[in-house]
C-alpha cells in the first residue's frame, strides 16, 4: 500500500462496486440487516432506498472529514470513532426524515431503520474508501455504487425468499441456512462479472 | 433476554454463571442462532489463523465493552445510550487495533477494514443492549467471554473447512499436498472465495440446527 491517491475512473469505480465488488457478496458487509430485511421485495427497496441515500451521504461527509481534519492535525487513530459518529447523528436526521414524510415505509422498517448505524455496509464503505486511497469524485463514486449494489443483491434475494415460501426445503435448512447458501450461489453468479471492469 | 431475568437483585450472580456461559456458548450462539456478526464470520475466514485472530479481537472487545457498559448502566441516561455503547466499544477496537498494528503488522493488514468492522459488528451492540444493561460488572464480562467463546467456535470452524478444502492447508501447513505442487488433492478455489464463505456457514448453520434440533415450525418467526 501506497499513499498515492489511486487513479482509477470514478466510472469503473461505480461499475466494479455495483457488479465485479458487489459489497455484500464479495466484501460481506450489511449481512445482519440483509438477513432480517430480505422477506419481502418491497422491504427490501425501502431499506435498500435508505442504504443508498445514506451511504453517499455519509462518505462524502466523512471524506471531507478525514481529509481536511483528521489528516492535517495527525489524528487518524480517531478515525473509526469519528465515522462511527458521523454515521450515527446522520441515520437519527433520516429517521427523523422518513417518520415524518412516509409513516407507511417507517413503519414497514420497524425498528430496522436505527439499525442502519450498525449496518457494516456503511461504516465498511467509509473505511474501505480511505484503505483503497479514494480521492473525493472516486468516494462518491463508490459509495452510490456500494449503496446500488447492495440494493441490488438484498432485492434479488427478496424476491428468490418470497418464491421459496413454498418450496419444501428439508427441516434443518429452513431459515438463514438455506438463505446463505441461495446467497453463496448469487455470489457466484456475480464472479461471472469479473473482468468486466478493472479497478 | 430472559436468562436476565432477576439476575438484578442477588450480587454477583452467584448461580447465574454456568447458565450466562451455557446460553451464550451454545443455546443462544450468536453466529448460529442469532445469526449477528456473520459479515467478520464469512469475511475473515479464509484461513483458520485469520479467524482465529478475529475472534480473539472480538471476545476482548466484548468483555471490555460489557464490562464498561454494565459499570456505566446507573449513570448513563436512556436516551444517548446507544450512543454511550458505540463510543465505549470503538475505543476498545482502537485499542485492540493498534496493538494488532504494534505486534502482528501483516495479520493487521490482512484483515484490513475488519477490525474496525467490529465496532458495527452486531455481537457486541446485541449484548450491550440486552445483558450489561441490565446486570451487573461481574456477570457481564462473562457474558461477553461466553459469546466471544460461541462466536470463536463457528468461526473457527467456517476456517478449518475454508483452508482446508480451498488450499489444502491448516494454519499454513500443508495437510493434502495439492495438484498444483504434484500431490493427489484438485484445489477447490471456490471455497478461498466468497462464495465458499457462505455456503459453508449455511451448512454449518443446518448442521447445527440438526444437532441442536432447534429448527421447529414454531420457532421459525425468531430466524
Amino acid at each position: 500500500m501506497t499513499d498515492v491517491m489511486s487513479d482509477v475512473s470514478p466510472w469503473a469505480i461505480l461499475i466494479a462496486a455495483i457488479f465485479t465488488s458487489n459489497i455484500l457478496l464479495t466484501n460481506f458487509l450489511g449481512m445482519c440487516s440483509f438477513l432480517a430485511c430480505s422477506r419481502q421485495v418491497g422491504t427490501a427497496v425501502g431499506l435498500g432506498t435508505a442504504v443508498i441515500f445514506v451511504m453517499v451521504c455519509t462518505t462524502a461527509i466523512n471524506w471531507c472529514i478525514y481529509t481536511y481534519a483528521l489528516v492535517p492535525q495527525e489524528l487518524d487513530h480517531l478515525w473509526f470513532i469519528i465515522a462511527i459518529a458521523v454515521i450515527a447523528a446522520f441515520v437519527q436526521f433520516v429517521e427523523m426524515f422518513v417518520e415524518r414524510f412516509s409513516p407507511k415505509l417507517y413503519h414497514a422498517l420497524g425498528i430496522f431503520l436505527p439499525l442502519i448505524t450498525v449496518n457494516c455496509a456503511i461504516l465498511g464503505a467509509s473505511l474501505l474508501m480511505i484503505t483503497r486511497h479514494y480521492g473525493f469524485w472516486q468516494s462518491m463514486a463508490f459509495g452510490l455504487g456500494g449503496g446500488l449494489g447492495w440494493m441490488l443483491a438484498i432485492v434479488l434475494i427478496a424476491g428468490l425468499r418470497q418464491k421459496m415460501t413454498y418450496s419444501d426445503v428439508p427441516q434443518p435448512f429452513k431459515g438463514v441456512a438455506i438463505v446463505m447458501i441461495i446467497t453463496g450461489i448469487m455470489a457466484m453468479i456475480f464472479m461471472g462479472f469479473a473482468g468486466m471492469v478493472k479497478i | 433476554m430472559s436468562d436476565s431475568q432477576g439476575c438484578s437483585h442477588g450480587g454477583l450472580c452467584g448461580g447465574k454463571g454456568k447458565e450466562t456461559m451455557k446460553a451464550g456458548v451454545w443455546i443462544t450462539n450468536p453466529v448460529a442462532i442469532q445469526v449477528l456478526g456473520i459479515c467478520s464470520a464469512l469475511a475473515v475466514t479464509t484461513t483458520l489463523m485469520n479467524s482465529l485472530v478475529m475472534s480473539l479481537a472480538l471476545t476482548f472487545v466484548c468483555i471490555g465493552s460489557n464490562l464498561f457498559v454494565s459499570l456505566l448502566r446507573d449513570v448513563t441516561p436512556r436516551r444517548i445510550r446507544m450512543i454511550a455503547e458505540v463510543a465505549i466499544i470503538a475505543t476498545f477496537v482502537i485499542i485492540f487495533d493498534l496493538l494488532l498494528k504494534a505486534f502482528y503488522f501483516e495479520m493487521s493488514e490482512q484483515l484490513g477494514p475488519y477490525v474496525g468492522l467490529i465496532i458495527t459488528n452486531c455481537i457486541i451492540m446485541g449484548r450491550a443492549e440486552a445483558f450489561a444493561l441490565q446486570n451487573p460488572p461481574a456477570v457481564s464480562m462473562l457474558d461477553g467471554l461466553a459469546n466471544g467463546i460461541g462466536y470463536t467456535i463457528v468461526l473457527c470452524a467456517v476456517g478449518f473447512f475454508r483452508e482446508l478444502l480451498g488450499a489444502g492447508q491448516l494454519f499454513g501447513i500443508t495437510i493434502f499436498e495439492t495438484t498444483s505442487k504434484g500431490g493427489w488433492y484438485p484445489q477447490n478455489v471456490v471455497m478461498i472465495l466468497a462464495p465458499g464463505a457462505f455456503i459453508t456457514l449455511g451448512f454449518l448453520i443446518a448442521l447445527y440446527n440438526y444437532m441442536s434440533g432447534a429448527n421447529d415450525p414454531d420457532k421459525e418467526a425468531t430466524s
